[in-house]
């Protein structure tokens, strides 16, 4: 394979990997931040283990999430240098504001929340939960921004052989950032929802001991599954308005693009029309638990399928109708330089994202016991 | 105005080496500090309130090398290729052995991990060395020049020396010492020498390379109101987590 096509691939691999862990983390982080408000109101032990519980698959999905996303902010510079090169000034801007700002705040605010647990006043622990959704969502606002960009290149001039910045108001209300943006929110909502619902579903067909704690959470899921999908559905369909034209004319895009609104509509319909009407009834019927676990991955899958669809539908530009994938590349990358990295990173991201939906298994698979997340301190070791 | 984007990449950067650069130390002296599982424990959760609140300096390095300068963004991480991949392997490996560690039981899953968070701790340490030397030649040297490997070892025992100090000063008993906020300071700035060295070695260059005002104005008046929140939520975490009786909380999430 050529170097172009291998950088390609090595941006697809990592990206999914990315963003399956990424769409949970913006589902989970208010699920988890409004538990916590509930356990800070009403100071009910079932409150706090649901946040400590929810809060351990959160911080477990977390930790790929960040590693996945190191790997991509530094992929710019080394296989798409001609991206920079051409447009740096414009696209740069987007994604210095998710580092210097929304993630900066997001990574403090999220070690204050882990490690703060009993140490940070209580009403304070529970602010950094929600400034820790806050800047989740800016990092997601400013990451699609500048992925809008390269869709639509508003708000900027081309001068001499690069792009220029001239209205950094159109950059932000870019036709094809403003319904993406929500969808993505739509469909990180849905997919941690359909967490919540799959895992519970597993406990309670298993006659678990903790009925009430997976009957709240099931219910929890059903509910946020359902505004969830709303949104996703509704901005998704908002999308076609803002769509380039041609973009999925006859192209390879377009499968994905019909997977996802299949199985999507398909999804709403049963959420909708099938689980929030009978959210009273769920937990006693154990005959549709099995069905509600074979549904948890289909959202993560409907994910991955919209991204390709968005990025394959980009093809062959970079940035729509300025600059090609090819010309984006930095010169002089070597098949032997990208197949190396690709395999390495492909190999050990993949094995490590195994490692983490095993250790997120296990943690469902024990139930809200002997959770890390909050644990209390031992007493002191004296040597 | 570019020079106050200079101000703030120099102090990203420096600050990453000067707050990272324990983090770092402390995952080198794990096998050497840390010869039984409790103590590594006692080393992994003095240093834990602190590696999201540093590490994440770098990720603002990255941003900011793009955001500010774009046109040295693809030839700094290429021209350090090979580098920049090692090391983001050693980034991913000491994150995943910090986060997974006590994730199920058993000594030899969480030796295996204390393992990578070392491995990760050397590659990180040393790889910085390496790039600044390249970083300082124009990336005309080879990656495997002497002096640049050196300057990697160089890098490493700082980084270990600075983790010692931290210990020191958060956990009297680990590092067999006790120091002060102060020296925990000078080891710091001890530690970020060569990385505000190397950027200011390259100043005049990177001046020349800075974006055009536009995106600067874009990025002053979007991102520096931020700033005093950023310093905040820092100061709070060193405020939340100073020594004293119980700093060090056995179990810890990491």
């Amino acid at each position: 394979m050529e170097a172009l096509e291998l950088a390609r691939l090595q941006f697809a691999v990592t990206g999914s990997l990315h963003f399956l862990f990424v769409v949970l983390t913006l589902g989970l982080a208010p699920l988890v931040a409004i538990m916590h408000t509930r356990w800070v109101r009403a100071g009910k032990p079932l409150h706090e283990r649901l946040t400590r519980f929810w809060g351990q698959i959160y911080v477990i999905n977390y930790a790929l999430g960040v590693v996945t996303g190191l790997v991509m902010e530094f992929q710019f510079g080394l296989s798409w240098g001609g991206l920079s090169h051409y447009a740096g000034d414009v696209f740069g801007a987007p994604l210095a504001m998710e580092t210097l700002v929304a993630f900066f705040l997001e990574s403090t605010f999220l070690g204050l929340w882990i490690f703060g647990w009993g140490r940070v006043p209580k009403r304070a622990h529970l602010a950094c939960i929600w400034l820790v959704t806050l800047t989740a969502y800016a990092s997601a606002f400013f990451i699609m921004a500048a992925n809008s960009f390269l869709q639509n290149p508003a708000g900027a001039l081309v001068r001499g052989d690069r792009m220029e910045l001239v209205d950094v108001g159109a950059l932000f209300t870019n036709k094809t950032l403003i319904f993406s943006f929500p969808h993505v929110i739509g469909a990180g909502l849905f997919t941690g929802a359909m967490v919540l619902v799959g895992a519970s579903a597993y406990q309670l067909r298993r006659r678990t001991s903790e009925v009430e704690f997976f009957t709240k959470s099931l219910r929890t899921g059903v509910t946020m599954a359902s505004i969830g999908i709303f949104l996703t559905l509704g901005f998704g369909y908002a999308q076609f308005a803002g769509l380039q034209e041609g973009k999925f004319e006859g192209d390879t895009a377009a499968v994905p693009l019909v997977i996802m609104l299949e199985a999507g509509q398909l999804l709403a319909l049963v959420v909708l029309f099938l689980m929030l009407p009978l959210i009273r009834f769920l937990p006693r019927w154990r005959w549709t638990h099995p069905l509600l676990m074979l549904m948890t991955p289909l959202p993560f899958v409907l994910a991955i399928m919209g991204w390709l669809a968005r990025e394959m539908g980009r093809q062959p530009w970079m940035i729509w109708e300025k600059l090609t994938v090819a010309d984006a590349m930095t010169p002089g990358l070597t098949p032997p330089m990208i197949m190396g990295s690709l395999v390495a990173f492909a190999a050990v991201l993949g094995l490590l994202a195994l490692v983490d939906y095993v250790l997120i298994a296990r943690v469902i698979r024990r139930g809200p016991r002997d959770l890390d997340l909050g644990a209390v301190p031992e007493p002191a070791l004296t040597y | 105005m570019e020079l106050i984007w200079f101000a703030c990449f120099t102090l990203l950067l420096a600050g990453y080496f000067a707050l990272e650069g324990f983090d770092l130390g402390v995952g080198l002296l794990l096998p050497v500090l840390g010869r039984s599982v409790s103590g590594r424990d006692r080393m992994v959760a003095a240093m834990a309130p602190f590696v999201l609140a540093n590490e994440v300096w770098l990720v603002a390095v990255a941003g900011a090398l793009f955001g500010v300068y774009p046109s040295l963004e693809g030839e700094v991480l290429f021209g350090l290729y090979p580098v920049v991949v090692a090391m983001l392997l050693s980034w991913i490996l000491r994150d995943t052995g910090l986060w997974f560690r006590r994730r199920a039981e058993g000594s030899a899953w969480r030796g295996f991990w204390d393992l990578m968070i070392t491995v990760g701790s050397l590659g990180l340490s040393f790889g910085w060395g390496v790039a600044l030397y390249a970083a300082a030649t124009g990336f005309g040297s080879s990656l495997l020049n002497p002096v640049g490997l050196m300057l990697g070892v160089v890098v490493t025992l700082l980084f270990a020396f600075h983790g010692w100090t931290f210990l020191a000063w958060r956990s009297p008993g680990l590092a067999g010492a006790t120091r002060s906020g102060r020296a925990l300071a000078v080891s710091g700035a001890v530690a970020a020498l060569p990385a505000v060295g190397v950027l200011l070695g390259s100043m005049p260059y990177l001046l020349e390379h800075t974006a055009p005002a536009a995106t600067l104005n874009v990025l002053s008046v979007m991102a520096l109101p931020f700033a005093p929140i950023v310093v905040a939520a820092q100061v709070w975490v060193w405020r939340t987590f100073r020594p004293g009786k119980n700093a060090v909380r056995i179990p810890s999430f990491f």
